[in-house]
């Protein structure tokens, strides 16, 4: 076996991992930015950011582990968990442990999430937009493709993405839709749950009448 | 407010009007219990949870965004 294939591995999957953090990113902000139609509804869309995110854990996990068996640069297990102790290139290397570990925190927390404290969870998952810049960081200071060409073009694409989100996302906060839209005659979109429809009649609990927003 | 207990059969479906933020995921998952007022807010239909509907509404409580949705052996009172 070719002995650079670990080496190739390790750059590919930390491509890949950058990509796929990109994309959690985007799919993330796209719950409190209400994107979501008939086709594709909001859970669908709040399934897949789920999904790419343990993706984007698999291959975190691929390229830590094949940098580690790779023994042509002196980085070992401990390295992708633990920040600033490698003896190559510790600082880049300790942005991509704290990177990590970041991104371990927010997944733990997130499937624990219907049962620990919703603040807890809402802080934790707030770095996320801290885990991103970090991990880009990391992959441009130690990587050998970032600076190359198709690296940079990747790297530019991704960071137009996210700061185009993160702007949509601060002008579009996280508002009841009431704040936006003055209350109209019913929405012309045909509601998603039409397919399967609910009998009637419905009640309208009184709940709602302490809304005031 | 640490972990929501499990919807079961027989139980009723609340919201908590405060915290819900009407991103509306509750009525994707749940049309049969579920429908939307013209902002978005969840408007329940007031019967006990079927247990055909327990896994759905199990989903829809744990997708909340804020969770917001719970159910609740008591009808609201
Ligand atoms: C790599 C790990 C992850 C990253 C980087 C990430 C990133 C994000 C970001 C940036 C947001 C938008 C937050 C905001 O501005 O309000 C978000 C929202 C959210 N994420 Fe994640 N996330 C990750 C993993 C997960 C996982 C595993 C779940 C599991 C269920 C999850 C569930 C959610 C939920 C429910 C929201 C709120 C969406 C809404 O408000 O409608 N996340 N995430
Ligand atoms: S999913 Fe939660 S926040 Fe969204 S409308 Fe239903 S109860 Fe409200």
């Amino acid at each position: 076996m070719n002995e650079q294939v670990l080496w190739f591995a390790a750059r590919s999957s930390g491509m890949v991992s950058l990509l796929l953090l990109t994309a959690t990113i985007l799919l993330g902000i796209l719950g409190p930015l209400r994107v979501g139609s008939a086709n594709w509804p909001r859970f669908a869309l709040a399934g897949l950011h789920r999904n790419i995110s343990l993706l984007t854990v698999v291959l975190l996990v691929v390229h830590a582990v094949t940098i580690a068996l790779d023994d042509y640069v002196p980085i070992t297990f401990a390295d992708a968990v633990v920040p600033f102790v490698s003896q190559y290139q510790p600082f880049w290397l300790g942005l991509g442990a704290i990177s990590f570990d970041l991104i371990l925190a927010l997944i733990v927390t997130s499937l624990l999430r219907p049962r620990i404290n919703l603040r807890l969870w809402r802080s934790i998952h707030w770095l996320a937009y801290v885990s991103w810049p970090i991990a880009l960081a990391h992959g441009i200071g130690v990587g050998t493709d970032a600076t190359g060409p198709l690296g940079l073009i990747i790297a530019g694409l991704c960071v137009a993405a996210v700061v185009l989100a993160v702007i949509l996302r601060i002008i579009k906060r996280d508002r009841p839709p009431i704040d936006f839209a003055p209350p109209k005659p019913a929405p012309a979109t045909k509601p998603v749950g039409a397919a399967r429809p609910a009998p009637e009649p419905v009640r309208r609990p009184g709940e709602f009448s302490t809304r005031t927003r | 407010m640490a972990s929501i207990p499990q919807a079961e059969a027989g139980q009723f479906l609340r919201v908590n009007p405060i915290t819900c933020v009407a991103r509306g995921m509750c009525a994707e998952l749940l049309p049969e219990q579920v429908k939307l007022d013209e902002w978005g807010y969840p408007i329940l239909k007031g019967d006990p949870l079927p247990p055909h509907l327990v896994a759905h509404a199990r989903r829809a409580v744990a997708e909340c965004p804020t969770l917001a949705l719970r159910a609740d052996p008591t009808p609201r009172g």
